[in-house]
């Protein structure tokens, strides 16, 4: 297990350095200038700014220089804010994305989980047809939507939460459930599909026979099998809704990342993409080798390497 | 199994919701109502805000935006501030400057006034302030794009810098006389030079204290010393989504201030700042986009002004044999309906410009009246006689039947719908024109603007100053905005005469910057302009004297109060 885990984590590294390398030189293809008020300025004026943050270097150089940084842990400083260092940026503004994305993640598999195994129980009944009718929407309308719906008709006409701002637990109400609706409608189809193949199979067949209580068979027995499949698809989804939550961040006022990775790239804050590219890169592979160990732990037929000898 | 029928019962209204919103529509009156509640509750003199973006940089000489700028124009005062007529009002000076009969040496006089420390506001304020704008080091936006040509010594600064030489902050025109009086040399008379004092960039700033913070000077709201109505508060730095403003005790005219407290938040979404602003939840919205405004057509809530901010097509003759002749300029210039255009693509309450200088942006100091009142409003307006004419012409001298250009535009929503609406009217009523729309995200295309690099390109300009030379400049033969290779002796000559000459004669420079105009688009047609935008946000009625300015920061709240 100790040599698995650390030949992961060195292809991890490896993972992680070609990505920023490969991002870095595609960044500096973009043409323009990180300055925001470059269409006002003279050529002069544009060429001793350029100069200054040494951005007319030869790129290998600013490679080079940016890398050793890195080695270093500095990720730099903005240039679009004042001498605000991207590591900052990133740690204020992941709080607020991955407890939104957390929970979201929480309360739509939760829900989800739940929705597929008592649809899958309740097979080509009217709570089954339900089910599917609320995965279909969850899946197919998109979570602005929602979003600005509950944000209408939950915040502005009731009254009830309120709608927009991040001050403190009822604020998250509603971008949470506008956010989970789609992992809520994923984890439903998947759980009812394997539910209702595993239900059939000879082990549930001889636990009724034993004489094991529904509750048990159903949640002790079957679901741990179903499950399989929903671990898989929840890894990429946990770090794109923890990271990618961008609509759901604007229509809130949520200070998340999201913003800043995709307003970076517009205003081409080299330090910021770099930060916020190594940063999603960074927990997709975590999340991957997370869902990896997660399998063995779930279904001990699966074994990682080295279990065969 | 209880929280699976919670959750159904939740899943339910949500289904239900979508229905509703189909039928949606109807019920503003309730918001309306709840609105007038809250206001009777509240007679605190305290007014929350929305803004669309965090602030990006407090400090005042760096600063290049919007936002920095309104915060900087509410928590500190330079020389001059606006008022909310435009009009210049005293700020830190006291009283008028005294002007040399030349117009170039303007002595100030400072009023006695405190920084947040204690420490008393002084010339050498200014005079740090300004050489550390100009200074190559801190590589300041602002600072050389505001002074260049304009104070005596900057541009040699510039200049000096951009070939690795020495140079000498101590040659920028700006001196200390003595702790209260401060002298500024221009590099020539600078008519508007009062109102140009209203800019942060020309701000003061506390040396030992910048110093003192070295590398975390403005980075919060602890490392930022006041001199204005209010003082910023709970800030904590470009990444904070809010902060406030604390009315000012020691700031001079602490009397006319009303409100103790501003709060603002960052909501980028107009539909969800109008939401916010129905719960009474925020009292001024950020700017509405045209999505959300005519939801609110004729309701007195929505405050709308023209801003002074032009778009047009520039047309670049630097490579295009097509764009080089003014017959074919004056077709696509004629062409495009504009009318039609501000009405259902924009549909925002902005305005057709048949015109290169804004409408209700600047009056002549002497007659009061509307810079636009010399020319009207109808240089190169749409004409699709005069257009057909033109471009049988121009084809004609060209000995072509088919012209192909290429539009370069941003990636925005707006951009996009604009750039399909002026390709259609420019090929159906100019036959044999084929327009490829290339849509490039901001930093691009200003990238390949000063490569001059496009054909054809959707640009906007807003001015920086009040003055009609902020729009006229632009087209001088080599022009650092020029970037089209337009060129026209006559109008350079009428420019240079009205910054020289009639400097100092507001009704006959005026007189020339409008004949300026008048060649630049009925002679050459060298741009098209297309429409002058307008702002639209929704003001809450207990709110007075909201006031918001034309040029550099939008809002001030010196002023404001609530009822």
């Amino acid at each position: 297990m100790a040599k698995y885990l650390t030949q992961r984590i060195i292809y991890m590294v490896v993972t992680l350095f070609l990505i920023a390398s490969f991002t870095f030189f595609l960044m500096k293809i973009i043409p323009g200038t990180p300055f925001s008020n470059a269409d006002k300025l003279s050529d002069t004026q544009l060429s001793i700014m350029i100069d200054k943050y040494g951005l007319d270097d030869p790129v290998p150089v600013q490679y080079a220089n940016y890398m050793m940084n890195l080695l270093k842990g500095d990720l730099g400083v903005s240039f679009q804010f004042n001498n605000v260092g991207v590591t900052d940026i990133i740690i204020k503004s992941l709080g607020p994305s991955a407890t939104l994305g957390g929970l979201a993640i929480l309360f739509g598999t939760f829900f989800g989980v739940i929705l597929g195994v008592v649809a899958a129980l309740k097979q080509n009944t009217w709570v089954d047809y339900t089910s599917t009718f609320i995965a279909v929407l969850g899946k197919s309308i998109p979570s602005f939507v929602f979003a600005g719906l509950l944000q209408y008709y939950i915040g502005v006409k009731l009254g009830w939460f309120p709608v927009a701002f991040w001050r403190g637990p009822e604020y998250m109400v509603l971008p949470t459930i506008a956010l989970a609706m789609f992992p809520l409608a994923t984890a439903s189809r998947f759980v009812r599909t394997e539910m209702i193949e595993v239900m059939e199979s000879d082990y549930i067949t001889l636990a009724k026979a034993k004489g094991a209580s529904w509750f048990e068979i159903a949640f002790k027995h079957a679901l741990r099998n179903a499950l399989i499949p929903v671990i898989t698809v929840l890894g990429p989804l946990v770090v794109s809704l923890m990271t990618g939550s961008l609509v759901i961040e604007k229509i809130f006022g949520i200070p998340g990342i999201g913003e800043q990775f995709v307003k970076s790239i517009q205003v081409n804050d080299y330090p910021v993409i770099m930060g916020t590219t190594l940063l999603f890169a960074g927990l997709f592979v975590l999340v991957i080798l997370i869902v990896d160990l997660l399998y063995g732990v779930i279904d001990p037929r699966i074994r990682l390497a080295g279990g065969k000898k | 199994m209880k929280k699976s029928k919670f959750f159904l019962l939740l899943s339910l209204m949500l289904v239900l919701s979508t229905f509703l919103a189909a039928c949606g529509g109807g019920g503003d009156n309730a918001g309306k109502d709840d609105n007038k509640k809250g206001a009777d509750e509240t007679a605190a003199q305290e007014i929350k805000m929305l803004e669309a973006q965090a602030i990006p940089n407090m400090d005042s000489v760096k600063s290049t935006d919007t936002i920095s700028f309104t915060t900087l124009n509410n928590v500190n005062e330079g020389l001059y501030r606006l008022d909310g007529n435009q009009e210049v009002v005293e700020g830190m000076a006291e009283g008028e400057p005294e002007i040399s009969e030349d117009g170039t040496v303007y002595t100030f006089k400072l009023r006695d006034a405190k920084w947040s420390n204690g420490e008393p506001v002084t010339a050498h304020d200014f005079v740090y302030a300004w050489q550390r704008a100009i200074d190559p080091e801190t590589a300041s936006e602002y600072g050389p794009y505001m002074m260049d040509g304009k104070i005596k010594g900057a541009a040699e600064i510039t200049a000096a810098a951009a070939e690795k030489k020495e140079y000498d902050l101590n040659t920028l025109g700006v001196k200390a006389i003595d702790d209260k009086t401060l002298e500024v040399t221009l590099e020539r008379p600078v008519p508007f030079f009062k109102s140009l004092m209203t800019f942060p960039t020309f701000y003061p700033q506390n040396q030992k204290f910048v110093e003192e913070q070295g590398e975390n000077y403005g980075v919060n709201s602890d490392s930022i010393l006041y001199n204005g109505p209010f003082v910023l508060a709970d800030w904590d730095g470009s990444t904070d989504s809010e902060w406030s403003y604390v009315k000012n005790a020691d700031y001079w005219d602490a009397d006319t201030v009303k409100l103790e407290k501003v709060t603002w938040n960052v909501l980028k979404e107009s539909q969800s700042a109008a939401n916010a602003f129905e719960t009474g939840e925020v009292d001024i919205t950020s700017k509405l986009s045209s999505d959300v405004v005519p939801q609110y057509e004729g309701d007195p809530r929505l405050v709308k002004w023209l801003e002074p901010t032009i778009f047009w097509l520039k047309m670049n003759q630097k490579e295009s044999d097509a764009l080089k002749n003014v017959n074919i300029r004056k077709a696509i210039a004629q062409a495009i309906n504009k009318e039609d255009f501000v009405n259902s693509v924009l549909n925002n309450g902005s305005i057709v410009a048949n015109y290169a200088v804004p409408n209700e942006f600047v009056k002549n100091d002497e007659t009061g009246e509307d810079f636009r009142a010399i020319n009207g409003n109808e240089l190169l307006p749409y004409n699709l006689d005069e257009a057909k004419k033109a471009w049988e012409a121009g084809l004609a001298e060209l000995g072509t039947d088919s012209v192909e250009l290429r539009y370069l535009t941003d990636d925005t929503e707006t951009a996009k719908k604009s750039a399909e609406y002026v390709k259609n009217q420019l090929e159906t009523n100019l036959p044999g024109m084929k327009i490829n729309v290339e849509s490039v995200p901001f930093s691009v295309r200003i990238d390949r603007q000063n490569k001059q690099d496009y054909d054809l390109q959707m640009h906007g300009w807003g001015p920086d100053y009040l003055d009609p030379m902020t729009f006229s400049d632009l087209w001088l033969t080599g022009g650092g905005n020029n970037k089209m290779d337009y060129s026209n002796k006559k109008y350079d000559q009428l420019i240079e005469e009205a910054q020289t000459t009639l400097a100092q004669k507001p009704v006959e420079r005026y007189e020339a910057l409008a004949e300026a105009e008048r060649i630049l688009l009925e002679e050459d047609a060298a741009i098209a302009p297309l429409y002058q935008r307008s702002s639209n946000l929704l003001v809450n009625e207990k709110v007075e004297n909201f006031t918001y300015h034309l040029v550099g920061p939008e809002y001030s709240f010196k002023w404001t109060s609530v009822k």
